[in-house]
């Protein structure tokens, strides 16, 4: 928060101001100060406001065209890509944009990862982060649902089906999902209901990750805490604001690339097929960003315990800030933290890869090496990780990030063998 | 800058990975210089007038085409076919209309506003007609199969005596592209099996080309809109970024800290 109090110049601004407060609002927001150290890894923040912005807005269009109905849903995405005027290119920008939204999602989560940014004072940003991110999936999948081909037909019969697992009430809740004994017109009806209301839930929670950021502040790359403001800081506007929005560009390049050229590279195949519950596709494979916790899902042999993996792996994540004993944040600092940083995000893409092959022979046992692993690494490396590692000199403030140039040199070698004790 | 490259590198590697992961089929399908591929890619006109006959005359008697009206074979990006050709080619399909005021239906000529024809009443009529097997929608076909126009052009010319050892039921055909070889659909096309009025040789190759490239039209109808604006967006938004590039530079020049 800014030191000062902010009154507008103008009569009629005071007299507004002084019964809502939007002026101060939006002066904290031009102010805000950030740290000046942030690399692109940070612009992802502003880049997936701009997808939510965007996906909501070709929703609502597309909802205008689009039939609920599992005799017309099908036919009417099709009205849209055909008779709707530049439907084609409103329904490619919001398909593509769910992948670019995760894409985007997936280097922000490891952004926060590699920098520490969940730990003290930001675990509140990180758990609603978390909830935005469960959200995302929710809203992803009951969307791919509503074009009713093939792959919605039989993702969406394959996911509800997991809640069977639950012992005495599972069959009675998927009936109860369904809104009848298979998946049918009842379940996409509700689907699409739910999928117009999670984006304006997942906005709000939107709005109270930012809020739970600009309590503390920005973490920054070299994860200490600075003063706010300072030599350290820049205001967030213009300074931040022209680079997330040079950041915004090069990422509209990418994404226009698939919309213009490639628009259905990141879909499958079976999805132009039109749903017939008669027809089971030879594989059932849920979109790209979904396909780790697949893996997780299937490589566990029991169905309920295969179900829980699945759900722990992501809820395991809200924990972390506790799971992370080490009071450095970032790892820059971490030499043997960055190892195991870059061996997850090995381990994940590997879960990727083994969740879009038949879960059958060296693909299975790769999965549940891949599975047993990503919980090793955060049950057992991170915490461990925290009491055993010796980190490196973490400087005193971002205009001195070379120790041999501080002139607080003492000051920082004083700190480190107290750390060391 | 450097940190850019590094985002981009890392897409790439990223979503190139999770191509390679989609693509599980490994047979070759047989290569063709498709007109509409590329960033310029545009549909050959002619190709898609021949394309049409070739639908036309064989395939339509089987394989219905049920989210394209007459209209659309007059429309830009399209066969392009004139209005009076369109409006020819509607009127020589009988559409059955009503009820009248007598409660009837009737049968009238095609208008351009008018859905294709189907070939048969409803699927399961397709089905007895076809030993079983339901002649698939040929709409969006292309973007059905995960090998796409490829696949679709492979597989016309794919027929082939089976190898030893493998036996075929009655109506039941061995084609080396298709998923498992066996296929219910004979093969259909044979040298000179339609006369092209531009007089282009109707030899098998020529036709598959021909109809798969009406195929893909008939999939992403809008393809050459998409690939203009595509060409547009992108340059437009190039240039933007290199602007606020050096915006950039300049508002963070105030500082000492490079951006």
């Amino acid at each position: 928060m800014s030191e000062h109090e902010y009154t507008p110049k103008s009569k009629v601004g005071k007299w507004f101001n002084d019964r809502l407060p939007l002026l101060t609002l939006a002066n904290h927001l031009t102010d805000y100060p950030t740290p000046k150290n942030l690399n692109y890894w940070w612009t992802f923040g502003g880049i997936l406001t701009f997808c939510l912005i965007t996906q909501i807005v070709t929703g609502l269009v597309l909802a205008m065209h689009y039939i609920a109905h599992a005799d017309m849903a099908f036919q009417s995405v099709e009205h849209i890509m055909r008779d709707v005027n530049y439907g084609w290119l409103i329904r490619y920008i919001h398909a593509n944009g769910a992948s670019m939204f995760f894409l985007a999602v997936y280097i922000h989560i490891f952004r926060s990862l590699f920098y520490g940014s969940y730990k003290s004072p930001r675990e509140v940003i990180w758990i609603i982060g978390i909830i935005i991110y469960l959200l995302m999936m929710a809203a992803a999948f009951l969307g791919y649902v509503l074009p009713w081909g093939q792959m919605s037909f039989w993702g969406a019969t394959v996911i509800t089906n997991l809640f069977s697992a639950i012992p005495l009430v599972g069959e009675g809740i998927v009936t109860w999902l369904w809104g009848g004994y298979s998946v049918d017109n009842p379940t996409l009806t509700r689907f699409f209901t739910l999928h117009y209301l999670i984006p304006f839930l997942i906005l709000g929670l939107v709005v109270l990750h930012i809020w739970a950021l600009h309590v503390p502040g920005n973490n920054n790359p070299i994860g200490i805490d600075i003063k706010k403001p300072s030599k350290d800081t820049v205001p967030f506007h213009p300074y931040i604001v022209i680079k997330d929005g040079f950041a915004l560009l090069m990422f509209m390049i990418v994404f226009a690339f698939f919309v213009f050229y490639t628009p259905n590279i990141l879909g499958h195949a079976d999805n132009y097929i039109e749903a017939n519950p008669l027809v089971t596709p030879a594989h059932i494979v849920p979109e790209w960003y979904l396909l780790p916790f697949y893996a997780i899902l299937r490589s566990v042999p029991d169905k309920l315990l295969g179900v829980i993996a699945m759900l722990s792996a992501i809820l395991i994540l809200a924990a972390l800030p506790w799971l992370d004993t080490s009071k450095i944040r970032s790892a820059v600092f971490r030499p043997l933290y960055k190892q195991f940083y870059w061996i997850l995000v090995a381990d994940v893409l590997i879960l990727g890869y083994v969740g879009a092959m038949p879960a059958e022979g060296l693909y299975l046992l790769v999965a549940r090496i891949a599975t047993a692993y990503y919980f090793l690494h955060f049950l057992v490396v991170l915490p461990v990780l925290g009491f055993k590692e010796r980190t490196t000199p973490v400087p005193l403030s971002i205009t001195e990030p070379i120790l041999g140039g501080s002139p607080n040199l003492a000051a920082v070698k004083k700190r480190d063998s107290f750390k060391d004790q | 800058m450097i940190n850019f490259f590094r985002i981009s590198f890392l897409l790439v590697i990223f979503l190139g990975f999770q191509f390679s992961s989609n693509a599980d089929e490994k047979i070759e399908y047989l290569k063709t210089d498709w007109s509409f591929k590329g960033m310029f890619g545009k549909f050959d006109r002619a190709a898609l007038q021949r394309g049409y006959q070739v639908y036309q005359e064989v395939c339509s008697s089987c394989h219905s085409m049920k989210y394209l009206s007459y209209r659309n074979l007059a429309e830009e990006g399209g066969p392009e076919f004139s209005v009076e050709q369109a409006k020819a080619i509607a009127a020589s399909f009988e559409v059955k209309d009503g009820p009248n005021a007598d409660g009837e239906m009737f049968m009238r000529p095609g208008r351009l506003s008018d859905k294709f024809v189907m070939p048969y009443e409803n699927e399961k009529a397709a089905q007895a007609a076809n030993g079983g097997a339901y002649p698939p929608d040929m709409s969006v076909l292309v973007k059905a199969r995960g090998g796409g126009v490829d696949y679709i052009y492979s597989l016309l010319q794919g027929y082939e005596d089976p190898p030893a050892g493998i036996t075929l039921d009655d109506g039941v055909y061995y084609n080396k592209y298709m998923y498992g070889n066996k296929i219910k659909m004979s093969n259909q096309l044979s040298d000179g099996l339609v006369e092209y009025s531009d007089g282009t040789n109707a030899s098998v190759e020529q036709m598959s080309k021909d109809v798969t490239t009406f195929l893909m039209w008939t999939a992403e109808p809008h393809l050459e809109t998409r690939h203009k604006m595509g060409f547009k967006a992108i340059i437009y938004l190039t240039i933007l970024t290199v602007l606020v590039y050096f915006s950039m530079k300049r508002i963070w020049s105030r500082i000492e800290t490079k951006v």
